[in-house]
């Protein structure tokens, strides 16, 4: 079973590499219209150094970014699932703020903070993903049945208490849901300030030169990177998922 | 399994359950539950709602109060009231010679919903009231007690199943348990068994007499069901229509233990033609015959 679990979605990838493949062979185009996965060999190995250092730029800012995001979330989640006031009073301003394109806020930021590369491209990976997680776990807790609370407020017990005891881990579900779209949204942010920051660096800037020197297949490449990196990340959530709300799963029978 | 007496040993049963309950009826004196001419009316956005007008009802130690009314008649708010969980506008409610301003640790509540945590073990699940209320127990002792609670309602051996693995009965079960873990001297009950099937919820009559006669406490039904009332209950109040307060107390003597068939007896039949009739009037469907 373990084995199946690993092994059908490694032939998913082989079955759509070859397909990728033959479309460009089929059609015959060169590699400037659509690189094909052969292309991408040649590139890896020419520039294996620059995606290992890339790459790894990219993968911290983007988590650290992603961090931020769950830390400010959650809190702004928690005042509007609380508060019906802030509740009111937060989500039309959140809802704006999140409907503004993120690659128009590029430039405002890389301009406002002109050379500081890591904390833009941070913050625009925060900016880009903090409003699933605010959004699940206000709903999370605003919808909270009244019984829960007054089993343990009838005891006596704290606000704070039936936070921990109660509320937080009933929105863990809702909250991993979220993660999971907060961790590909991140990735998107990173790289846009990534791609248009000049000098910048990470996978982002990787790209932008593969096209200023019209090294298309290196763009190719940085694009299979990146998937390689979201599926790691996305992978991980997954992993937390289960250890911290595996119960919400149920066994399917 | 643990009998009583174990459990007496272990400490797990306060002492002043250790003594042969008496009841005494006499009005004001040994009461545990006293609402004293309680009214209260909500804020709410058609205006204001005038749910109970002057209630009084007074509950004995050891005393099990079935309070049956017309739906939307201010019975969950009576709930809240007696648990400390709202204050009344004006009026008194008295636990134990004590005016209730907040909730207290000598409550223990169960509602229709089983809330049970999904992510905890059964057991976990009836410890948690252990994890909130001070308790001189040793972490054993909490597991035994937790364990002892559980075997009395039947579910030994579903200590480690989590709640989504238990059917509803089982799940209302484990949850009078949570309600019990941490000997409540009031046991406040709103519609428990509102939601389940008729068989299971004979079976959980049966169960509740079952604790009742190992778990000494003082309850509080809220029910709809008028035969619930009358085989729980030693005492039952009718609570007139909105703005409520109680329009008729039946009492019940309790002449040893109860059994289905008393459901069926002519005494019954008697009682619950009259507790009927008192519905009908609380619903403004049938007029009182002494409008004094």
């Amino acid at each position: 079973m373990k084995f199946q679990k690993i092994l059908v979605p490694l032939v998913a990838m082989v079955i759509f590499l070859i397909l990728w493949e033959l479309l460009v062979w089929a059609n015959g185009w060169p590699n400037y219209k659509m690189a094909s996965p052969s292309d991408l060999w040649p590139a890896y190995a020419r520039y294996g150094e620059l995606f290992v250092i890339y790459g790894w730029q990219t993968l911290w800012r983007t988590v650290v970014g992603l961090l931020l995001a769950i830390v400010v979330g959650t809190l702004i989640g928690m005042v509007m699932g609380f508060s019906r006031v802030m509740r009111d009073a937060l989500y039309p301003l959140l809802v704006g703020f999140n409907a503004v394109p993120k690659a128009t806020v590029v430039p405002i930021v890389a301009l406002m903070f002109v050379g500081a590369h890591d904390f833009n491209t941070v913050l625009i990976a925060f900016m880009i993903s903090f409003f699933p997680i605010a959004v699940s776990v206000s709903i999370g807790l605003s919808t909270l049945e009244p019984e829960y609370r007054d089993i343990l407020r009838s005891l006596g017990a704290s606000n704070m208490t039936i936070f921990w005891k109660i509320a937080l881990p009933k929105t863990l579900p809702e909250f991993f849901g979220a993660l999971k779209v907060a961790v590909t949204l991140a990735f998107i942010g990173t790289n846009l300030m990534e791609i248009v920051s000049p000098h910048g660096r990470g996978l982002g800037a990787l790209f932008d030169s593969g096209k200023t020197n019209s090294d298309y297949p290196l763009m190719f490449a940085v694009l299979i990177a990146l998937a390689v990196l979201g599926i790691v990340l996305y992978y991980i959530v997954v992993a937390l998922e289960q250890i911290f709300a595996g119960w919400a799963e149920r066994s399917p029978n | 399994m643990k009998t009583r007496h174990d459990c007496q040993r272990a400490g797990m049963i306060p002492a002043r359950w250790q003594k042969p309950q008496t009841h005494n009826y006499e009005a004001g004196v040994g009461n545990l539950i006293d609402i004293k001419d309680v009214s209260h009316t909500f804020a709410t956005d058609g205006g204001p709602l005038h749910v109970l007008d002057h209630l009084n009802i007074s509950v004995p130690d050891g005393g099990f109060c079935a309070v049956v009314g017309p739906s939307g008649c201010g019975k969950s708010t009576l709930t809240r009231l007696i648990a400390g969980l709202m204050i009344p506008d004006k009026g008194e409610v008295w636990l134990h010679d004590e005016r209730v301003k907040s909730p207290r640790s000598t409550v223990g509540m169960a509602f229709q919903n089983p809330v049970l945590l999904e992510w905890r073990s059964i057991l976990k699940n009836v410890m948690l009231p252990l994890e909130i209320v001070p308790t001189k127990l040793t972490r054993k002792q909490q597991v035994e007690r937790a364990e002892f609670l559980l075997a009395l309602v039947g579910l030994e051996g579903f200590e480690d199943k989590k709640p989504s693995e238990l059917s509803g009965g089982m799940r209302q079960r484990a949850s009078l348990c949570r309600s019990l873990v941490h000997s409540p001297e009031v046991l406040i009950l709103d519609e428990p068994f509102g939601a389940l099937d008729a068989f299971t919820r004979e079976d959980l009559w049966q169960t509740m007499h079952k604790v009742k006669a190992e778990e000494p406490f003082t309850g509080v039904l809220i029910t709809h069901d008028l035969r619930e009332s009358l085989f729980l209950g030693d005492q039952v109040v009718v609570m007139s229509g909105r703005p409520a307060h109680a329009q008729y107390v039946m009492d019940i003597p309790f002449n040893g233990p109860r059994v289905l068939d008393d459901l069926y007896s002519a005494e019954t039949a008697e009682r619950l033609a009259i507790l009927r009739h008192q519905i009908e009037i609380a619903q403004g469907r049938a007029k009182a015959e002494n409008p004094a």
